[in-house]
């Protein structure tokens, strides 16, 4: 392996640190990431001669800085600064402001950095590519080709983004405990935003192109928890994805088609990420502060816990997906829920908790599969097929599809033997 | 003498490293292990999951359960344990029977991401 290839994970890891704190000293997004970019050429000609410096942050941050001021100054015609050999090799420079670092001030700079992109006036695909171009650093080329889009369009986006913030400024002050708490949360859901456009994919081939996206969230949360950590909802927010990653390889056939949760070969997940989700789920738990991400996420190890589909324990996910309808009422929750509530209080129960949404959920294939399901097994056949002929036209994979299919094949034949449906 | 070898490293970076990254280096490890294991030198390895996976349970009178690793450089890391439990709450239940016998300090409880027992006979 190479040193660029180290320099390279040095630089990505201490990236959201150096530009988050640039960005307080310049007060200007543009600034902070022209001096940042300076630092790095800097280093990749500097670590490889003089090793790499003890805290990489710390260097990037202190030779950005003065990149940045240099900069300005040599616009205006004046002296230069020293440059970045006398702070790399000597730890007298380096340890204080290492330890000036290590307070508040370096959590608030990543949120804030972070914070910059959840912008509410820019539409989420917008805040997404914003995040993974300024606190990923990603190249305009390595977005567009997550987004499937052309570099020029990216470019737009992400310029047009830019101006948006630019215009409206951000908040240098330091938060109080109320907006800290608000931008958390913001940054949260843009965090969750990043992970489920890499989730979102149909197939194998995407799914694979898309994966980064999923591993660029974990690593921000992650991030995020070191800074926060007894928060318990982004506890829960980095449970809840490393589990739904944890599937990532059993979610797709040989032929790249998306394979329905009950039929995963369990033995492909990955479970050392179910183990470090399963480990954070019991953190949380200790907190006794419920939130969505928490519930999602108990939701998920309960599925990631069971050997076999018949092992889940259907009951506590009945009662999970009540407390997410408290919590987060929608549709798609209660659609939800009355799956868990089908297995364990039976299809007429099950049917009942979703003929209210045959509204908001008209379009939903879902809804229909299980209607379908539902009604079969009461033994209203002709309703279950035209709930099943309605699924199908909305199937939008291959895979759901055949599923339906196979349950219209066993009304024909007069069985009931095909397995249940459930979302990915 | 048994040795015991402590590993540390910058958390951010390892977990910044890429996959073809992560694999070389896991292969060089192993690697550098096989003739020692075949050999009956090396005991147990692991692998411990991420900081923020980790409890502390700092000790005193009432035992504080603290969210995240420990922090504190005033002490010494003097010994570790590595204990099968079913959740956090029974590994905090023995970690507080220790702490109850055993008073100063804390325990940093962080669970195992990998495990492998090694080839050690001990007598």
């Amino acid at each position: 392996m190479t040193d660029l290839a180290w320099i390279n994970a040095a630089i990505t890891s201490a990236r959201p640190q150096a530009v988050g704190a640039l960005l307080r000293y310049f007060r200007n997004l543009d600034t902070a990431e022209e001096a940042f970019q300076d630092a790095c050429l800097r280093a990749l000609r500097n670590w490889p001669a003089n090793g790499p410096p003890r805290d990489p942050a710390a260097w990037l941050i202190m030779v950005g800085r003065n990149a940045g001021i240099d900069g300005a100054r040599k616009r205006k015609r004046e002296t230069e600064l020293p440059d970045e050999d006398h702070i790399s090799d000597t730890d007298d420079v380096e340890t204080p402001l290492a330890e000036r670092l290590d307070n508040a001030d370096y959590r608030d700079d990543i949120l804030r950095l972070l914070f910059v992109c959840c912008h509410a006036g820019l539409p989420n695909t917008q805040q997404i590519a914003l995040a993974l171009r300024i606190v990923s650093g990603l190249s305009v080329a390595q977005i567009a080709s997550l987004f499937l889009v052309s570099d020029a369009a990216m470019e737009q986006r992400i310029t047009r983004a830019k101006a948006r913030i630019a215009a409206d400024g951000a908040q240098f002050e330091t938060p109080t405990a109320i907006e800290r708490a608000e931008r958390l949360a913001a940054v949260a859901t843009m965090l969750y935003l990043v992970f489920t456009e890499g989730y979102a994919a149909a197939n194998a081939r995407e799914g694979e192109t898309r994966a980064p996206l999923c591993e660029e969230a974990i690593r921000l949360t992650r991030l995020l928890l070191a800074l926060f950590p007894s928060e318990a909802e982004i506890m829960g927010l980095l449970a809840l994805m490393l589990l739904q990653h944890s599937r990532r390889t059993a979610r797709f056939d040989a032929n790249g088609a998306i394979v329905l949760l009950d039929d995963q070969d369990r033995t492909q997940w990955d479970h050392r990420a179910i183990g470090e989700g399963l480990a954070l789920i019991d953190k949380a738990i200790r907190h006794r502060r419920p939130g969505p991400y928490q519930v999602q996420a108990a939701i998920a190890a309960l599925h990631a816990r069971a050997a076999t589909p018949a092992e889940t324990d259907w009951s506590e996910i009945a009662l999970l997906y009540a407390t997410l309808e408290r919590l987060q009422p929608s549709p798609v929750v209660t659609l939800n829920r009355a799956v868990a509530v089908s297995k364990v209080d039976g299809p007429a129960a099950a049917l009942a908790l979703i003929e209210p949404l045959a509204k908001p959920l008209d379009s939903y294939f879902y809804f229909h599969g299980l209607k379908g399901m539902m009604l079969r097994d009461l033994g209203r056949d002709a309703e279950a097929r035209a709930a099943f002929d309605r699924a199908i036209s909305l199937a939008k994979s291959p895979a759901e599809a055949a599923h339906i299919r196979m349950h219209l094949d066993a009304l024909a034949s007069g069985k009931k033997s095909a397995p249940d449906l459930r979302a990915v | 003498m048994l040795y015991a070898i402590l590993c540390y490293n910058t958390e951010n970076t390892v977990f910044s490293w890429s996959k073809e990254q992560e694999q070389k280096v896991m292969d060089d490890l192993h690697a550098v292990q096989e003739k020692h294991l075949k050999a009956k030198k090396l005991g147990p390895t692991a692998r411990l999951m991420p900081t923020t996976a980790a409890t502390t349970l700092r000790k005193g009178d009432t035992p504080l359960v603290l969210d995240g690793p420990y922090a504190e450089t005033r002490e010494q890391l003097l010994g570790f344990y590595i204990f099968d439990a079913a959740n956090l709450e029974e590994v905090l239940a023995f970690a507080r029977e220790l702490g109850a016998v055993n008073p100063g300090g804390a325990y940093e409880i962080r669970p195992l991401h990998a495990f492998y027992p090694g080839t050690l006979e001990t007598a």
